[in-house]
Parts: C-alpha cells; structure tokens; sequence
C-alpha cells in the first residue's frame, strides 16, 4: 500500500510547523526530504510515525509494528552497549525469542558492528552509531523505514556503508524515506521534497526537479549582473527568471539538482517578497 | 609566504601514531578542505599546527614561526558548536568576542542587523552561524579555521555562508576547512584526505575526480543486479534504480552480473564513490 501525507497542516503553540504538505510514498522507493534547520523536516517525518499529531489532514503510515523509525541524533541509546542496544529494539519490537539471536548476528555482520558489540553507543564514532540506529530500526524487517537525517556528522566511507544497508532494505521491498540538509544526497533517492519553513518548495523525482527549472541557469563567469546569483565553488550561476534578459556574455547551462532547489528557494523568496510589499 | 604548515609532522599518543607523517600548508587567499573519518587524525594535526598538542616528530610553523599564543591570535576559529554565548545577544556576542581580541566590534551585515538585540540561542542555525562567522572574522584574521562550517543549514543559506568565507579570501585571508560534504568540497581550492594519520590523496577537486569512472547499470531487475553486484565489488551505490559499481570495468560488471539482463553505460565517478574508496579501511 502506499503511504505518505495528505494536506498536513501540524501547528504548534502558535506557530505553523507544516503547512498543507502532500507526499506520497510509493511501495519499494526511497523519498529524500531536503531542508535547513527549522524547515519541518523532523516534524514532518514525526508526523509519518505517529509521534506528531496533525492539525488538519490525513497520514497514511503502517501499524506501529511494521514501521521502522531511527530519530535525529538519538536513534540509540548512548548508556547501552551495541548488542544491549540491539536486544532492547528486538524486545521493543517484540520479535520471536528464538529468532532474536540469529537476528542479531545478522545485522551485527552486515552493519560490520561485531567486533564493537560490547562497546557502549556513546564510545562509537557518528558512522557506526548511525549504522546502530539503522539496524535497531530495521530489526523487525518493517514495510516502512524513516530515517531522520541519517547521514549528519558521517564521513564519505561510512556514509557509502550507510547507503548500502539502506539500498539493501529496498531490494528487499521495504519503502524509505529519509531526512538531509544536502541536496546532493537527494539524488539517491526516487523522490524528493524540498521543505523551506514548513512549505513545499519543490517536489517530485530528481530529474523532474531539474528539468523542471522556470527560466534558465547561467554561468556567470565574470560577467555583472543584476540577477540573483549564487556561488558554485569560484564561479557564480544566476538565474534568469522567465520573461528577463539574458546578460551578454553569459553561458547557459544544465542545472543540477543543487541549482534547481536553490532557484525555487529564490522564486519562493521573490513571491513572499512580493506579497509582503505593501 | 605559508600561512599555516607541517612537514613530516608525528603525533603520537602513547603507542598510537594518530598522524603518521602528514605534510600540508595553507597559502593566504587559498581554501584548502581537509577530508577524513573519525581518528583519521584530522584534529590531531589541526592542534598540533597551532602548538595545542606536542609534536613527537616533524615540523609545525604558524605564520612563519613556532606557534604561540602570539600567533594563534592571528587566527579566526569557527568551531562545530559556533563558540557563541546562547544567552546573550548578537550585538552582545560581537563586542565581547572583540573586545577578547582588542578589536572594535564588526558593523553587521545589513540583513543581520534587525536580530542585533535577539538572543543567539532563539535564532534559526543559518542566523547563528552567520553571526559566528562575522565574529571570528572581526580581527581581520590571517588564517581562518572552520569545522564543518554549513553543517545543517539550507541551500541558499549554505551558499550565503560560503559568500562571506570567499570574501574573506579574496581579502587574502587562507582558510582551512574540516568537511565531509561534496557541496563544501566544490568550494575548496585543494583536497587533502587523510586516512589512518597519513596523508592518503591530495589535489584539486577536478584533478582527483579527474579521470575516474562508474559502471552505471540499468534493469529492471535491480534487486537482483544489486545483489549480485555487492558480493562482487565492495563500493556499490543504489542511485534512483540504477546501480553503480565505482572504481569497475565494464566486463568485469558484466561478468559479476552473470546473465542478469542488463543496461551499461559509463559515468563520471562522484565525490562520495571517489572518497569512499580511498577512505576504506584495510
């Protein structure tokens, strides 16, 4: 079945943390949601587990049992060993006694934990203790996988082990999402949802999201220009809204996916500009 | 003349070399991103160039001379926890870190100035960032230190943030940046990776991913093929349903497939295939 979001509005003390956010979550793909601090990320995957309740609008989420969720930061229990970790999830996630030693050693191999079974969460390294919360999460083979910002702190070697366990739980049929600040990350996943204080900025598969761009993307190389510009390493891309001029001298080119999220942000930016004017 | 640099340099704790003969320097108007897992040995030698842990071997020199408390007052520090008072404001941040430097307190950015009297710790992350950058630059700083300096925020803030370093560049600052991000990585003049205290590859981005390729498979049967392809080759990704094997030929894919049916085609490698391979552990 499919799951996701339908018009969740989630307000809390005054203020509104989502707004009317739709997303759908097909069997078997992985959805990245892309966002800042404060953009509604974490409420919005919260929302997904039933630990935030909407406002106004429908989630369609699994049963607790057959969800898997590793939170921000605390997927894991600092004070516990790797194994104790483990076998608290197993009991949390109330897996058959007989089936929770087996469990056990397989995820202990194929998150590469065993030789730290012993050692406490709070002694591991940002990767490894991600690699745990993956691997409390997915104890009970859940149809639904959440991970908030799963790859925060994590160096390239860890974060590619990290990726691989994520993508063997796909092959294996179960559906994910997950949270980032990086919009490059966003182009493992099957669907994307940029969030920016709580809205949709933009949606839908990387390649819609990029080809998708309003106007063009140039390279600047130099060349002054009044148009909203931003750095790309020692050069700038501007965009050029539908309807502006093109500078002279300045090339157009494919954006990616990094371009494309920071153009909507710009276009958001301009309309809340306009509609604040008096 | 180099603003920061090690030769050689050694640091060992007890019997443990956490560096292991690294050699590195920063050039004024330069941003040099230094890449590595944890006990990489990337602290360790961050704070044995500025003289806060003790050499066993090798060479260290902080603006030309042994680094002292003198010369470490040169320098504009951005840690992870950003080194601000959360209860205090903006403004009142600004001028005590300045007045710790002997320095007047930077004007701020005209988009900051109407949080001047909010409290640091109720601003959103990319605000409190930004405040922390301006203080650590206030003393018109030689040589910038910045760990992780966009973790957390939004692309466009993240773009902002990376504005206010270039222009600190093109001042002719140096800057050293501790990263793991590809989206840093692109603004950073020279990569060095260390792996296990050593220095294990060093260049410019272009030059580092220069040349390295992707087998990028297509099938309809991608379960399968990733299946397959893991037991084979250790650095497999999933992107979307394509399954890429870096670092791979065509026919060894092709051979490690064993009849799956399948589409292959070529790609540039990217900055996570290319760092995670030289990153692995023996």
């Amino acid at each position: 079945m499919t799951f996701g979001l339908r018009g969740v509005t989630v307000q809390q003390g005054g203020t509104t943390l989502l707004h009317d956010i739709d997303l759908e979550l097909s069997p078997g793909t992985l959805t990245a949601v892309i966002g800042g601090d404060g953009a509604g990320k974490t409420t919005l995957l919260r929302s997904l587990v039933g630990l935030v309740a909407p406002t106004s609008g429908q989630v369609h989420s699994t049963p607790p049992g057959c969800l898997g969720y590793a939170g921000a930061a605390s997927g894991v229990y600092r004070d516990l060993t790797v194994e104790e970790n483990l076998r608290f999830a197993a009991a949390a996630y109330r897996l058959p006694r007989d089936l929770i030693g087996q469990r056990i050693a397989e995820l202990l191999e194929v998150t590469a934990l065993a030789a730290s079974r012993a050692r406490r969460a709070a002694h591991l390294s940002g990767g490894m203790r991600q690699k745990l919360a993956f691997a409390c999460a997915t104890m009970h083979h859940p149809e639904l996988l959440v991970l908030d910002e799963p790859t925060t702190g994590v160096d390239p070697n860890s974060r590619a082990e990290l990726w691989r366990l994520v993508a063997r739980t796909l092959a294996d049929g179960t559906t994910a999402v997950f949270s980032s600040t990086y919009v490059d990350e966003a182009a493992r996943a099957d669907h994307v949802l940029v969030l920016d204080r709580g809205r949709t900025l933009t949606a839908g598969p990387p390649e819609t999201i990029r080809g998708g761009v309003p106007g063009q993307v140039v390279r600047l190389d130099g060349v002054t220009s009044e148009a909203p510009s931003w750095r790309r390493g020692r050069i700038r891309h501007a965009w050029i809204a539908p309807g502006a001029r093109r500078p002279a001298g300045a090339a157009p080119i494919e954006p990616d996916l990094e371009d494309a999220v920071i153009v909507a942000a710009l276009a958001a930016s301009a309309t809340r500009h306009r509609e604040e004017a008096p | 003349m180099r603003l920061l640099e090690a030769r050689e340099l050694v640091v060992r704790f007890g019997s443990v070399r956490a560096v292991n003969g690294v050699s590195l320097a920063v050039m004024p108007g330069e941003i040099v991103g230094l890449l590595g897992a944890n006990g990489s040995g990337k602290t360790s030698t961050i704070r044995a160039t500025l003289g806060l842990a003790r050499p066993s071997a090798g060479h260290v020199r902080l603006f030309g001379a042994a680094p002292s408390a003198g010369s470490r007052r040169r320098l504009g520090y951005v840690p992870q926890t950003l080194g601000l008072w959360p209860d205090l404001t903006v403004s009142e941040n600004l001028a005590f870190i300045a007045a710790a430097y002997r320095t007047p307190p930077p004007r701020l950015p005209d988009d900051l100035e109407p949080v001047a009297d909010h409290i640091v710790g109720r601003l959103p992350l990319g605000s409190r960032r930004r405040v922390a950058f301006e203080a650590a630059l206030a003393h018109a700083p030689g040589l910038l230190l910045l760990d992780e300096p966009t973790s957390g925020v939004g692309p466009l803030e993240r773009t902002a943030l990376w504005d206010r370093i270039h222009v600190a560049r093109e001042q002719g600052a140096g800057v050293l940046v501790t990263t793991h991000h590809p989206s840093e990585a692109e603004h950073c003049d020279r990569i060095i990776a260390m792996v296990d205290g050593r220095v294990a590859m060093s260049g410019t981005m272009s030059a580092l991913l220069d040349g390295k390729e992707t087998v990028v498979v297509t099938t309809e049967h991608w379960p399968e093929a990733f299946t397959r392809l893991t037991t084979a080759f250790p650095a497999v990704a999933l992107t979307g349903r394509a399954v890429r094997v870096p670092a791979a030929s065509m026919a060894q894919v092709r051979a490690a497939l064993d009849g799956t049916d399948a589409h292959l085609t070529v790609a540039p490698a990217t900055f996570d295939e290319v760092f995670a391979t030289i990153g692995r552990r023996r």
